[in-house]
């Protein structure tokens, strides 16, 4: 089934009768080439690169849950392309294009929404460190402009600019940063490798991983052994007790990220913004809530919830920043479980096991990274070598210390990013 | 999450720090090599459920506390000064 504008109107005179289900429900079979473990919107995208760079389409995808019932569905959706490091900053700058190819690759309305993004400073180091920044962003091809005050006064006129604590000195504007619907970008990628010929198996739960003489050979599941010549586990907070099951221990802690959303208003916001001086970020979503968030609560958790403090601290730092939103009624908080590794970046490599892969280590910012991900994992599991845009995402970078990508530069330790 | 700290009594979290996993306490030999400190300082067991952590009473009497408690329910089971704890 094909999408399109006049597919729409058809459907709309004759009853909404003819949609069908955007993929299967296949029974597991025993054996495939390659079994990815977790259908998140890493695990999907991954599927569908493979099938559609690699032409490896005896594929199948396991979810425990329901595709898009992970961190894929409770992200605050946002999509950029403003990482300093090498390392990153190509990565990233290789998912947006992905991104801005996406919804015509997919033929499927993701609502990538490309309505800029506005980092605020506060203070002339701030300015110093953006300015610095911009100037990456802007030398490898992407988008970055400086602006100040008034310039910032202008797009966003709603700020407290006199705030006495922390007074709005400019902003680094990326105008190709914004949003996407974040469980459209999971049902899109399913949809795609779902036509492509890849087995999407929910409610079907890894529960060990089989290693013969250093390889793997296929997993145990919730709903029997499948064998397997190559596995990938893509399962995001999970993956550590994932790991464990092929005797790996991993650089990484699961910790809570918590995000709001209040009732629907009508358009006020219309860049994504953030406050340089304490945890809080929003955007207005299409439906008209503003969805906004802060930063982690510090602590080893998987209670897809937080507690009080960090709440308390988003909300404040939202007031301190926009007073108008002082009115707006919060619906609805969640959390996710956030893969969090020693530097702040990811893992897309080989493990020690042959045939066994691992994409992992995500942290707060996997959302935006679901396109480059799946298709630099996809191309390792296909090539058995890295793609030159994911290279540097090493697994043994914590043991050697040697590349290791720290962008808050506060050190390559836990509980620190 | 309150956290009972055995000098203070039970506080609320926002008067700790947190650490992370309480491998601290098993702190290797420096020559012990580098796979051992790659596990010390980067590697975790990262377990859903009952763990072992290190938090700092910074809002309080600035003892280091080990907390026996369930990453899954937020549970806090035991508290004990990390001085008077065992690895
Ligand atoms: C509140 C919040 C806000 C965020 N905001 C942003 C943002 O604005 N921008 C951004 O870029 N990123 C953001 N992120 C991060 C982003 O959502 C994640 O990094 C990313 O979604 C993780 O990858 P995923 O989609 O594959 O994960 P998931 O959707 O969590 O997929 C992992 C899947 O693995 C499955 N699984 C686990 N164990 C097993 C098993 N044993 N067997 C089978 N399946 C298993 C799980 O059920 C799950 O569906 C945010 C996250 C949160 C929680
Ligand atoms: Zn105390």
């Amino acid at each position: 089934m094909r999408f399109s504008g006049l597919r729409v109107l058809k459907e709309g005179l004759t009853g909404n009768k003819g949609w069908r289900p955007h993929w299967r429900d296949p029974e597991p079979k025993s054996d495939y080439d390659i079994v990815i473990i977790g259908g998140g919107g890493h695990g999907l995208s991954t599927a569908y690169y493979l099938a559609r760079e690699h032409g490896l389409t005896n594929v199948a995808v396991l979810e425990k849950g329901y595709i898009g019932g992970g961190n894929v569905g409770r992200n605050t959706t946002i999509v950029r392309a403003n990482y300093f490091l090498e390392g990153n900053s190509q990565f990233y700058s290789h998912s947006l294009k992905l991104w801005e190819g996406l919804e015509e690759d997919l033929n499927y309305n993701v609502m990538h929404s490309q309505r800029g993004l506005i980092n605020l400073f506060h203070s002339d180091g701030q300015r110093d460190a953006f300015a610095r920044r911009g100037n990456m962003m802007n030398s490898q091809g992407d988008d970055a402009i400086l602006l100040d005050r008034e310039g910032v006064r202008k797009e966003l006129p709603y700020l407290d600019f006199d705030n006495p604590r922390f007074p709005v000195y400019g902003g680094l504007f990326h105008p190709r940063g914004g949003t996407a619907r974040h469980d459209a970008v999971a049902w899109g990628y399913a949809r795609g490798a779902d036509q492509r010929g890849v087995d999407l198996i929910q409610n079907c739960e890894v529960t060990g991983i089989d290693i013969e003489n250093g390889k793997v050979r296929g997993v145990q599941t919730t709903r029997g052994a499948i064998r397997a010549k190559k596995v990938g586990i893509v399962v995001a907070g999970r993956s550590g007790q994932v790991a464990a099951m092929a005797g790996m221990r991993l650089p990484i802690e699961s910790h809570i990220l918590q995000a709001f959303v209040t009732e629907g208003l009508k358009p006020c916001i219309h860049h994504v913004v953030s406050f340089g001086m304490g945890h809080f970020y929003m955007s207005q979503s299409d439906k008209g809530g503003l969805v906004f968030g802060g930063d982690l609560d510090f602590y080893a958790s998987y209670a897809q919830r937080g507690n009080l403090p960090m709440k308390e601290h988003v909300m404040e730092a939202g007031m301190a920043l926009m007073p108008m939103i002082g009115k707006a009624k919060v619906l609805r908080s969640w959390g996710g479980i956030m893969d969090m590794t020693p530097d702040g970046s990811p893992i897309i490599d080989k493990t020690g096991i042959d045939g066994l892969y691992i994409d992992c280590g995500w942290c707060y910012g996997g959302f935006k990274a679901v396109p480059g991900s799946g298709h630099c994992f996809a191309h390792l599991i296909a090539q058995d070598r890295p793609h030159a845009a994911a290279e540097k995402y090493r697994l043994d970078r914590f043991r050697t210390g040697y590349g290791l990508m720290d962008e808050e530069g506060t050190g390559p330790q836990h509980n620190l990013h | 999450m309150r956290i009972t700290c055995p000098i203070c009594g039970e506080r609320d979290i926002r008067e700790f720090t947190y650490q992370g996993a309480a491998v601290a306490l098993d702190r290797p030999d420096p020559e012990a090599g580098d796979e051992a400190w790659d596990h010390y300082v980067h590697l975790r067991e990262n377990p859903a459920g009952r763990t072992r952590d290190l938090w700092y009473h910074s809002g309080g009497c600035s003892a280091w506390v080990v907390v026996t408690r369930d990453t899954v329910t937020h549970e806090v089971f035991d508290t004990e000064l990390a001085e008077e704890a065992k690895a």
